[in-house]
């Protein structure tokens, strides 16, 4: 997985790539729980992502929940089906911001 | 078609990736949708994945190996999984439920979902958990 992040006013925008699994999760919440922590908006842009398992969904869940904890919001965006069908599984297409 | 591969992985997330390419490498093999594909091979990883978190919870790394083998014979897909980790109490393996929104939890669910059955087995050979998923496909 690699990533690149945008700055726009108090909107940090992850642009993630590639596969998130296991063995990357620890560095993704690195990238986005400091963002979300220090009350920005953050925007996750996974169209790059072409593949997420269960625990590429907790790290949206715990980003999305430390956001409510922050009074701000992260906003799942422009997912690739194949990320799409696993959130979808996952029942958390009403719960997640998706956009 | 028949068919039956197998191969061997380290104990260590850092595999999980190569367990896809494996599990994809073989589906290719397969006449069957992309869509139903990509779901097995999120099975295969998730079980996999298990292995790694919780039968080898609190160990840092270790040199073990775990087996996984993908059979195709007359429409019936097995995948075994064999491990060395701490023995699996068939029992204790549940998922969250959906609506207790939290992370974590949500491996065996997906397996659950794609797979039509998945069973611990008492002939580990050598092994100490043998966990079979089948699929009627």
């Amino acid at each position: 997985m690699t990533y690149k992040v945008s700055e726009e006013g108090n909107v940090s925008t992850v642009f993630l790539n590639g596969e998130i699994d296991m063995d990357v999760t620890e560095k993704a919440k690195e990238v986005i729980l400091p963002l979300v922590e220090a009350g920005k908006e953050v925007h996750l842009n996974l169209k790059d992502v072409s593949y997420m398992d269960s625990s590429g969904i907790s790290v949206l869940i715990e980003s999305h929940q430390k956001a409510l904890e922050k009074n701000t919001k992260v906003i799942v965006k422009e997912v690739s089906k194949s990320v799409l069908k696993v959130i979808m599984m996952a029942k958390l297409e009403q719960i997640l911001n998706l956009e | 078609m028949n068919l039956s591969e197998s191969k061997d992985f380290l104990v260590s997330s850092a595999s999980l990736k190569e367990v896809r390419t494996f599990s994809r490498n073989v589906f290719e093999k397969i006449q069957l949708p992309q869509d139903q594909k990509d779901e097995l091979v999120l099975a295969i990883a998730e079980a996999a994945q298990n292995i790694v978190k919780h039968g080898y919870k609190g160990v840092e790394s270790t040199s073990d190996r775990m087996e996984i083998k993908i059979s195709l014979k007359d429409g019936e897909l097995e995948i075994g999984f064999y491990d060395k980790g701490k023995p699996v109490v068939p029992g204790n393996v549940q998922h969250r439920k959906l609506d207790d929104i939290k992370p974590g939890g949500l491996g065996t669910f997906f397996i659950k979902q794609i797979m039509d059955g998945a069973v611990f087995k008492k002939d580990q050979q050598g092994w100490v958990n043998h966990l079979v998923l089948t699929k009627k496909i």
